[in-house]
């Protein structure tokens, strides 16, 4: 069966003054209906010419792609733009007119671009639009300019502006690499949401495994202008073949430690928390559990390390204390006639 | 010296005529510039549809324009002027050469205006399957509008002051008082006054053109 998007052969070359750069070489795809396909790989590897060359904003050098059976090269310009309506895009930087409002953005490809063009009144536009903006839940933002709009509320209003011509294809261009992990997880789920909801077939280029893994069904990995691996992503995280592969997955690793780490100190906001630190000499009595039973009271240990400074081993601790004032101080005190150094620090970490 | 009704008579004409000539050489400045400086934007090889051979042929009119001096300018059109107007000489007759003068300056400066247009912006509306004259009605043109009313306040004020020159070919206006009365007949008075007359116009066109492009911004606030 031909897929919705099918990539062949494809290879694009940039001819410039000094030399030609090969972008990207005998690149091969084949991208289902209803999909979300992941196109990953770090910085400079050839992504986002290959997103473009899905929609021919770059034609390809050699090699076809072809929309549900349809050769983009074989198409007229005309024919080419009707297609590209079909093809919605959203970018790392949004790229909204910054001279209009939220509503007169989501309208523009109604009125003046694609099919709908000359075909929609102004009045049925709006209306479209307004069901839009429900729909990425910006309802009060309509009368807004985007410069009045935080990242996150910026990308909904391109994502609504992408779904206003009932696009098929949804190519996201590093659509979340410009905001904060919260608001990806959003608009993560937002573009799962629309997938399940309408069908349609997503292509999320992305340098961060953890956007692959969040929502893409498969993956397809990118690395110096070639495709060293594809799959389902389940399949790639289990048993990753390539040293890309490998790389990727273990640098998303940190990612994923790190929202891990930022969502817990959210839970101890408000916690009194405090950092100790033992030197080697200290080490010998176990003044946690000495403390415990003092005092009878519970205490959360939230992290445990050992440090090396300047040569010699340092036992370093985060706790988290019970919240009767009174027992905090006593506790301090205790800790810091064992000879510990005590600090409060905020919420949970250090680095 | 006694300032009479007459000298204050000759003064309105001037405003007058100083108005005429620099309103009206700018509207036909911005009916030849306007698309000159579109065509330039785009046939540019970084714009939405390069073209050398167009793009060059604009650049070197331009520059060619541009490089001579108004004065010689005036001259040199003055059969062309003849043949538009009816004759080469009067206040009508120098919109003739102001606009020629004016539209190269003017198509520069809507090209710079337009290059400052995001790329994304314009890459967007082209994954939406907008065309190029969509693209330079709806994105370019309307992204750039601040940018190109800023200009029309620079070229306003650049005009007026080549208009002052239009004297030599008796083309009236405040430059033409100034000239007579203070460089022919050293009557130092009327010189200041018409020059006085100069500054304000121009400090109004800076202030007006200035609140409308802030005033039409949607960027800031």
């Amino acid at each position: 069966m031909a897929g919705m998007i099918e990539v062949r052969n494809l290879s694009k070359t940039f001819v410039t003054k000094d030399a030609n750069v090969e972008a990207l070489q005998n690149i091969n795809l084949s991208i289902q209906t209803g999909d979300i396909y992941g196109i990953i790989g770090m910085s400079g590897a050839g992504k986002s010419t290959l997103v473009r060359c899905l929609n021919f904003l770059e034609r390809p050098t050699e090699g076809t792609v072809e929309i549900e059976g349809r050769d983009l090269s074989a198409l007229s310009e005309r024919e080419l733009r009707a297609q590209r309506a079909e093809i919605a895009m959203i970018f790392q930087h949004f790229n909204l007119l910054m001279q209009k409002n939220v509503i007169d953005n989501i309208c523009f490809p109604l009125l003046y671009a694609g099919v709908g063009k000359g075909m929609m009144s102004k009045k049925d536009a709006r209306k479209r639009a307004e069901e839009l903006l429900e729909i990425v839940g910006l309802t009060e933002k309509a009368k807004a300019y985007p410069s009045q709009l935080s990242g996150g509320q910026k990308q909904r209003v391109a994502i609504a502006r992408a779904l206003a011509a009932n696009p098929k294809i949804l190519l996201c261009d590093e659509a979340t690499s410009a905001l904060d992990p919260q608001t990806t997880q959003s608009i993560l789920h937002l573009l799962k949401q629309i997938n399940k909801d309408y069908g349609i077939t997503i292509v999320i280029i992305t340098h961060e495994m953890s956007v692959v893994r969040e929502i893409c069904s498969h993956v397809a990995i990118i690395g110096d202008g070639h495709l060293v691996e594809q799959g389902r992503v389940a399949d790639i995280f289990s048993h990753p073949k390539t040293k890309e592969a490998k790389e990727l997955i273990v640098r998303g690793r940190g990612e994923e430690r790190r929202t891990l780490e930022s969502h817990q100190k959210d839970l101890m906001k408000g916690k009194c928390c405090i950092r100790i630190v033992f030197s080697v000499n200290s080490s010998f009595e176990p003044v946690i559990a000495n403390m415990v039973l003092r005092f009878g009271q519970p205490i959360n240990i939230l992290r445990a390390d050992t440090k090396n400074v300047e040569g010699i081993a340092r036992g370093e601790m985060i706790l988290s204390l019970p919240d009767d004032v009174q027992m905090q101080e006593d506790m301090k005190a205790y800790l810091t006639e064992r000879g510990l150094a005590v600090e409060e620090v905020d919420g949970y970490g250090v680095d | 010296m006694e300032w009479t009704n007459e000298m204050t008579m000759m003064m309105v004409d001037g405003v007058r005529e100083t108005l005429f000539m620099t309103l009206l050489s700018t509207f036909f400045g911005y009916l030849l510039g306007l698309p000159m400086g579109v065509a330039l934007a785009v046939t540019d090889k970084n714009g939405i549809r390069p073209n050398a051979v167009v793009y060059k042929i604009l650049d070197v009119t331009a520059n060619v324009v541009r490089s001579i001096p108004f004065l010689i300018l005036l001259i040199l059109i003055m059969p062309v002027t003849k043949l538009l107007v009816g004759r080469s000489y009067g206040t009508a007759a120098t919109v003739v050469p102001l606009t020629v003068a004016a539209a190269p300056f003017i198509g520069r400066m809507i090209e710079s205006s337009l290059n400052e247009v995001d790329r994304g912006v314009i890459e967007a509306a082209q994954s939406m399957g907008a065309g190029n004259m969509t693209i330079i009605m709806r994105v370019l043109l309307v992204e750039a509008r601040t940018s190109i009313l800023v200009g029309v306040t620079i070229a306003l004020g650049t005009i007026l002051g080549y208009s002052a020159m239009a004297g030599i070919v008796g083309g009236g206006g405040l430059g033409d008082i100034a000239m007579r009365y203070g460089y022919y007949r050293y009557e130092e008075e009327i010189m200041l006054v018409a020059v006085i007359l100069l500054v304000v116009l121009v400090q109004i066109f800076q202030t007006l053109g200035m609140r409308m492009s802030v005033k039409l911004d949607r960027r800031q606030r």
